[in-house]
């Protein structure tokens, strides 16, 4: 990759934000998860990549105790963010999950307006002072996903009525609008154009200057594009987890470098 | 030829034609499959639909129309000096058809030969005797003009039922031959059948829609008479419900206030009782029980669904209304003198509210459910709590469904009977004091019919006036709720 990134990941790579060890998940008896060992860096793109039923969302889901409301899925193992760990019992789930946001593979926007779908996170975090301040946070949120345009004059307009990438980049403006530390990103621009995608790109990169944002894609381009640092998942092992870089241009393991050259899908 | 003969005929020939219209689709493409435009058991179903549809549905015509034309003809037989003797021309109507329907059975059982039967005359056979015999009660001795009626209603309903038969088997004959004909290995059977189902569901619901407005205009027609007989303004302006009944003389207060009062307060007695409860329970029971919980809880809370309310009505009378007399009543827990007896509005709204719970619930829980997962994913994923996420997400996407289920609460509450009468009273009042004895709509109506005054008096005809305006009280409900749930749909869809 080209040499300003490697300059510019110098600066950046202080500390560990997510600290996994000997994560295990089962659905039942189903083992979705073997072993999963990964340290994910503050300030840095993350994308997982891998064949499909890989257990990438399952992993991601993970980062946010999102698996808890599954019934039948159990975790093992130790995920600690800044040192602590958050499947600890005096952990709140719920403090954990507005610190680390998510947006999901299929784009679930609330029946409500565009506007207080936004509205939403901050409302119930208590993010704005006035309704001037919310107005701020909702324009600034959708700008930031690249869908300001096309909805400012219908934000009180239903979010369902939207298109499917429409629907999918209101869903990327909710999730940052609460303003996360970390950022868990499934497929965000599976639905989204071109022209969306780089949008949504570049905002992911503008995230990395304060946030972690870790990213699923079944793009290797977009992976390549976006992240500094790889993990590739295959059958519910991490397979291999390094920089962006090298594991594109001088895969460690077979299964690394036949999916990335198109072998294994 | 009987109905059931004739159904019989044409059910025989539709099984016939299945197999024939199969055969000789399957013939015209030499017996491969592949050349017909539509699967095998399309041409037969084809055949059977033509054969059945059309001539059943004469034959369902046929059998409500013959009757009034018939009716029409030997009402004409009935001179007006028999109907002055104290009775009316319908009931006077009414023992025609019983000795008609009389000497049939006796013939049917053979105590008659069919020749007696149509020779009979009153002064040769005491008729109503012979009749007991087998088993017809007729009320009161046949008169020669009666019998004559009878003779007639039978020739006439036998030569009907004979051109019926005719007329249903030729139908039937015709669509099995205009079928057959038609089948081919290029004939489109396939898209028939389709539109064949399509008119046959379309006919189940124009079904339920004609049957309300055979209700409405059943309960028309007397509610006109009643208002004949007695001043509208005083029906629905009166404040005072004091029937008097022809024996003991005098003019009624039929006034519709004070059991409109009724009906009105203990239904929002009951809802301000199951609403809450019943939605609490939904939402624990779909969002916070564990699955073995909600395994027990729900078909427990179901039961209760399925209890008479009769059985509600008695918990009303011997359970809750002496515990309301224990606490309200003069020697009571709290010291006050509210309650004089155990029947009243808070008794009755109270059971009626337990008894709906479960309708509240179940209909909630379902709704609840599919909301989908992923906007509870969506919710805590943005970090809300179970109760944010309750509250601002699944109820607003539930809400046009648990309107509904409120509304059909509602309606329950508002026509129940059986719980009012045992446990609210009979005194129709106009009071806000809810543990006073009040009485409603529908408890008055099966008082009004119950007693044994005269079937044409005010008294008993404003039962059909109060049933009429329950009817449209409750259609104005559900109309106003449909359109604010439409409103809401437009809105989030
Ligand atoms: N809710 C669930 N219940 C049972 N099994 C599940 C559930 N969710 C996922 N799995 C199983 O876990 C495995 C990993 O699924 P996961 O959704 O994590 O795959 P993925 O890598 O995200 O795939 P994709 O790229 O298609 O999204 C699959 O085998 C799947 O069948
Ligand atoms: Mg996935």
């Amino acid at each position: 990759m080209n040499d300003m990134r490697i300059v510019k990941r110098d600066v950046d790579m202080n500390d560990i934000k997510i600290s996994a060890k000997g994560v295990q998940v089962y659905y039942g008896d189903t083992h979705a998860i073997k072993d999963v060992n990964v340290e994910i860096k503050d300030k840095t793109v993350t994308a997982f990549i891998g064949p499909s039923g890989c257990g990438k969302s399952t992993f991601l889901r993970c980062l946010n105790r999102m698996n808890d409301t599954i019934d039948i899925c159990r975790v093992e193992g130790s995920i600690q963010i800044e040192g602590e760990d958050i499947y600890d019992k005096r952990v709140d789930p719920v403090q954990l999950r507005a610190k680390v946001g998510m947006v999901f593979q299929k784009p679930n926007p609330f029946p409500k307006s565009i506007y207080d779908n936004v509205a939403y996170g901050p409302r119930i975090h208590g993010l704005a002072r006035t309704k001037a301040d919310l107005d701020e946070i909702v324009e600034k949120s959708l700008r930031r996903g690249a869908i300001w345009n096309e909805v400012k004059d219908r934000l009180h307009a239903p979010g369902t009525g939207l298109s499917g990438g429409q629907q999918q980049r209101l869903c990327i403006a909710r999730a940052v609008a609460t303003e996360p530390e970390v950022l868990l990103m499934d497929e965000p621009c599976s639905a989204l154009d071109p022209i969306a995608t780089a949008q949504v790109e570049e905002l992911i990169d503008e995230l990395r200057e304060n946030f972690s944002v870790v990213i699923v894609t079944h793009s290797m381009q977009q992976a390549a594009r976006v992240s500094q640092k790889t993990a590739f998942f295959h059958l519910g092992n991490l397979v291999e987890y390094g920089e962006t870089g090298q594991i594109f241009t001088n895969p460690q393991d077979p299964r690394t470098e036949s999916y990335i050259t198109g072998r294994i899908g | 030829m009987s109905t059931l003969l004739i159904v019989a005929l044409v059910g025989a020939l539709a099984v016939v034609g299945y197999v024939l219209g199969v055969r000789r689709a399957m013939a015209s493409a030499d017996g491969d499959l592949r050349l017909l435009h539509s699967l095998k058991g399309y041409y037969g179903q084809n055949v059977a639909l033509l054969v059945l549809v059309p001539s059943l549905l004469v034959l369902v015509i046929w059998m409500t129309v013959q009757p009034l034309l018939i009716e029409q003809s030997v009402l004409g037989m009935i001179s007006n000096t028999d109907v002055a003797q104290g009775s009316s021309r319908s009931l006077m109507m009414a023992d025609v058809r019983r000795v008609a329907d009389g000497l049939d059975v006796a013939v049917a059982q053979g105590a008659m030969s069919r020749d007696a039967a149509s020779d009979v005359r009153v002064d040769f056979t005491n008729v109503r005797e012979r009749l007991a015999s087998v088993g017809v009660a007729v009320g009161s001795t046949v008169t020669q003009s009666t019998l004559e009626a009878a003779q007639k209603f039978r020739a006439l309903a036998a030569t009907g039922n004979m051109i019926r038969g005719i007329v249903v088997l030729l139908i039937a004959a015709a669509g099995f031959g205009y079928a057959l004909k038609q089948t081919d290995k290029d004939f489109r059977a396939r898209n028939v059948v389709e539109r064949g189902i399509l008119v046959l569901l379309i006919a189940a619901a124009s079904i339920a829609v004609l049957t309300t407005l055979g209700i409405v205009f059943s309960l028309i027609f007397n509610t006109i008479d009643f208002f004949e007989s007695f001043p509208g303004a005083d029906f629905f302006f009166g404040t005072r419900w004091e029937p008097s009944f022809s024996g003991r003389g005098g003019a009624s207060d039929l006034g519709f206030l004070p059991l409109i009062w009724g009906t009105l307060y203990i239904s929002i007695i009951a809802l301000v009782v199951a609403v809450p409860l019943g939605l609490f329970a939904a939402i624990y029971l779909s969002e916070y029980a564990s699955n073995s919980v909600r395994s027990i809880a729900k078909p427990v809370l179901e039961v209760l669904a399925g209890i008479p309310t009769i059985v509600y009505g008695l918990f009303a009378l011997l359970t809750v209304g002496p515990l309301l007399v224990n606490i309200f009543g003069a020697d009571g827990l709290l010291g006050v003198n509210w309650m004089s007896g155990g029947t009243a509005a808070m008794t009755a709204g109270l059971v009626m509210g337990i008894m709906l719970i479960p309708f509240v619930s179940s209909l909630s829980d379902d709704i609840i459910n599919a909301v989908p997962q992923a906007m509870r994913d969506g919710s805590y994923g943005l970090g809300a709590t179970q109760s944010e996420t309750i509250r601002q997400v699944i109820l607003p996407a539930a809400l046009p469904g648990i309107v509904g289920a409120v509304l059909l609460a509602a309606s329950r509450a508002i026509g129940e009977t059986m719980i009012v009468v045992l446990g609210a009273g009979a005194a129709a009042s106009l009071s806000l004091n809810p543990l006073e004895a009040m009485t409603t709509v529908t408890a008055k109506i099966v008082s009004q019919l119950t007693g044994d005054g005269e079937f044409n008096s005010p008294e008993t005809m404003v039962a059909f006036a109060l049933g009429m305006t329950l009817f449209v009280i409750t259609l104005a409900l559900n109309v106003v709720a449909l359109i604010i749930v439409r409103k809401y749909r437009e809105q989030y869809d």
